[in-house]
């Protein structure tokens, strides 16, 4: 597959920016943050866009999915991200619908992903212990007990865990935190005694818990691929996951660069348009590349899925340290460009920056994903 | 010959290279070939029109189509050919192709396409760089000649060359730009000096070239006189064109990878390079690689769909140049001081190799439009920010 659009993708793209103009402006993640609204998103336009068959884009159509594959719904979250829709597309469709889409039997497939693709139910992905991203460090355990596991442990930084429906959680089985053998990746009902969620808010307006199970029963038919072997996984659902966030990271640095280019072409210091000062129109030129190369990755990324290639893995890792440096770089000079008006809150242009910060230090930043190429290409 | 189906014409491609392409030139480059094989497999290529595989046949060319031009030289890459390219067959040519009168095609093209002349690119002066339309070489209208006085600078190969395209000025009061004419003449005549330049790299295939009194004929000028300022843009453009597409710049004929000079190097411990800064250098060095390879090709297929008219020629020349440098700055970190060496012993063939190749790519970012020229194009061009 190549790196443009197709007809069929162009007319999806079409859809979905006349759908998140008319519904979901800027201002409309303004208000959700501002009213403190509990869910943190809307319920009734997620369930629209599952109605628009967007949720299960990649799913395949035994499951309510589309089955369009990642190159569509890299369209749909491009989107997304011009507007800063926060819509549990990461949580629910990439970490918590991929895990159970790789490692789910038939049986919970078909209990949960229908009912995902609609929107009627959301998911989230409970591995994070440490400050950073590191998917193996994990001390969260789960004990045989019988026909099933006993589960304690607690986990932070669960995006949209305040609001899912199952807590799709990483627990160790065996071994010691940061090895990779001996994760096991199981479904755990929300509403499963022994379960503790808490909301907290982040920077971006955006919403994690804090997760606590204390001596939580699960079945064992709620194992996701194999006991011990969850590393296998995870590492599959993180490669898809990191280039979903990719392709809404290229939307909202897009969005952000092309408001501060018409800021340079509007505002005036001096006497004439700030665009006219080389300083900054050089900088502005080397940013245009910076996103052109960071978008050409992530294409070649989601077709790289599309396409069962094998090199998924790096291309993810290339997508996202390319994608991390330039939403660092583009929400650093959003602000800078803007001057004084860049630091108010009523400015939009800061709702960028601060979305970009935090997908940039989501599923791992630059130095990660470098180091994590590195060791793909054997150095 | 284009009726061929491509695959067809792929076959007979492949049958032909077995024929005259002997195994010692497959190397995927000229440098230091044998003259006398590299000359034979000139003669070859000749024979079909194959030096200029697009251009007419009445021209020396080979008459191919796009396509299958394309295939023609998928199999030279393919083959680890020696590429026989010119300032004839890559600038001048489709320059005359466009601009040329029939009787300029005649007497050039054919030469160009038999690769019997060579020919040098009178451009930059030394008070006109970057600022090009500010050149200051006269021509004068004599007769039906014009007689030239000036100097131009960073000639490549003008000490080995027959002929030169030229950049003179013919109107002296006009504005700058409507002033300038292309002009070609032979710079073998009284009144042509060459006096080739060292560079830091310690390379010497550049010249000034000194004027003063030379003859040129009328009815060489290229396009209308004083017209010469479109002309030379467009040229510029092939020139563009050739460079931000090609991979790897000069380590790309360089027989080991980057990765693999620098994990021999540095050293590589359980998998993993010694040195984590030039770990993670390596890799954000290698992601760019690719993520300009992947640019050009968007670039491309999006041309072919006509989904956008973004010109990103500046930006490829840009990238390109930053990419080339920090490969080659890497390459010095790496080899810490035994990237130091000139000459003499304790330095090896590839260490001596890197050096020169550190300072040969500090030009990168300098001709055909420095990085500042390509940013002001992007911001003026693409970005359309107001001057």
């Amino acid at each position: 597959m190549g790196l443009i659009l197709t007809e069929d993708q162009l007319i999806l793209r079409n859809m979905a920016k006349s759908f998140f103009d008319e519904k979901s402006p800027v201002e409309r993640m303004r208000r959700l943050r501002d009213s403190q609204d509990t869910t943190g998103y809307s319920r009734e336009l997620w369930r629209e866009m599952g109605g628009l068959g967007w949720i299960g884009i990649t799913f395949p159509e035994s499951v309510g999915g589309a089955d369009m594959g990642y190159s569509a719904l890299g369209v749909v979250l491009r989107e997304c991200g011009r507007v800063l829709a926060p819509e549990p597309f990461v949580s629910t469709v990439l970490l918590g619908g991929n895990a159970l889409l790789i490692g789910g039997s038939d049986k919970l497939q078909e209990e949960l992903l229908p009912k995902v693709s609609s929107g009627e139910r959301t998911l989230c992905l409970a591995f994070q212990e440490q400050g950073r991203f590191a998917p193996y460090a994990v001390s969260t355990s789960a004990a045989s007990d019988g026909g099933g596991f006993r589960v304690r442990g607690e986990k932070r930084f669960v995006l949209d865990g305040h609001v899912s429906d199952q807590i799709v959680t990483v627990a160790r089985t065996a071994g010691s935190s940061g090895e990779r053998a001996g994760l096991t990746v199981l479904v755990v009902d929300a509403d499963t005694p022994g379960v503790t969620v808490e909301r907290s808010e982040l920077l971006d307006g955006r919403n994690a818990a804090y997760i606590k199970f204390d001596d939580v029963a699960v079945d064992a038919e709620r194992v996701l691929g194999e006991v011990d072997c969850g590393a296998a996984l995870l590492d599959a659902v993180f490669d898809r996951a990191t280039i979903g966030l990719c392709a809404e990271m290229v939307g909202s640095f897009e969005e952000a660069f092309e408001r501060t280019l018409e800021y340079l072409k509007m505002r005036e210091q001096f006497g004439v348009k700030i665009g006219t000062f080389q300083a900054l129109r050089h900088r502005a030129a080397h940013m245009f590349g910076e996103i052109e190369f960071a978008r050409s990755v992530v294409l070649d990324a989601q077709s790289a899925i599309d396409d069962g290639r094998d090199d998924v893995a790096e291309c993810a890792s290339a997508a996202k340290a390319r994608c991390s440096d330039v939403a660092h770089l583009i929400g650093g000079e959003a602000i800078q460009m803007h001057g004084g008006i860049g630091m108010t809150d009523e400015e939009e242009i800061g709702l960028f920056a601060k979305r970009l910060k935090a997908a940039e230090l989501t599923l791992g930043d630059a130095n990660y994903h470098r180091n994590r190429f590195a060791g793909l290409r054997g150095y | 010959m284009s009726s061929t189906s491509i695959e067809e014409f792929r076959q007979e491609v492949r049958s032909w290279l077995e024929k005259n392409l002997p195994q010692e030139l497959r190397v995927g480059s000229r440098k230091g070939l044998p003259k006398d094989s590299l000359r034979k497999w000139t003669e070859a290529l000749v024979s079909r029109g194959w030096i200029t595989p697009e251009w007419p046949t009445e021209y020396g060319g080979g008459g191919l189509d796009r396509k299958h031009a394309a295939a023609l030289k998928a199999e030279l890459k393919a083959i680890r050919a020696p590429m026989i390219t010119s300032f004839g067959t890559m600038m001048l040519g489709p320059t005359l192709l466009e601009f040329g009168t029939d009787e300029q095609k005649q007497e050039f093209l054919p030469q160009i396409s038999r690769h019997e002349v060579v020919w040098c690119q009178g451009y930059s002066e030394p008070g006109a760089g970057s600022d090009l339309a500010s050149l200051q070489t006269r021509a004068v209208r004599d007769g039906d000649d014009y007689v030239i006085t000036g100097q131009k600078i960073w000639t490549t190969g003008a000490d080995k060359a027959d002929w030169i395209f030229c950049l003179v000025r013919t109107d002296l009061a006009a504005p700058k730009h409507e002033g300038i004419s292309f002009i070609l003449f032979p710079m073998h005549q009284p009144g042509v000096e060459v006096s080739p330049l060292t560079l830091i790299d310690g390379s010497a295939d550049f010249s000034q070239v000194f004027f003063d009194g030379a003859r040129a004929q009328a009815k060489h000028v290229v396009g209308p006189v004083n017209g010469g300022w479109t002309i030379a843009k467009r040229l510029l453009q092939h020139e563009r064109t050739t460079d931000g597409g090609s991979e790897g710049g000069i380590t790309g004929a360089m027989k080991e990878t980057l990765a693999d000079f620098v994990k021999r190097e540095v050293g590589v411990e359980n998998g993993v390079l010694a040195d984590p800064q030039l770990r993670q250098r390596l890799a954000q060095q290698e992601i760019e690689a690719k993520a300009l390879k992947l640019t050009m090709r968007r670039a491309r297929e999006e041309a072919r769909a006509g989904q956008t008219a973004r010109d990103i020629g500046s930006l490829g020349k840009y990238r390109w140049a930053n990419m080339v440098q920090g490969e080659q700055n890497l390459a010095m970190l790496a080899l810490g001081t035994q990237g130091l060496g000139w000459s003499g012993p304790g330095f090896e063939d590839t260490h001596l190799e890197r050096t020169r190749a550190w300072l040969t790519t500090r030009a990168d970012s300098i001709w055909g439009g420095t990085n500042e020229v390509q940013l002001n194009v992007i911001a003026k061009r693409v970005l359309e920010i107001p001057e």
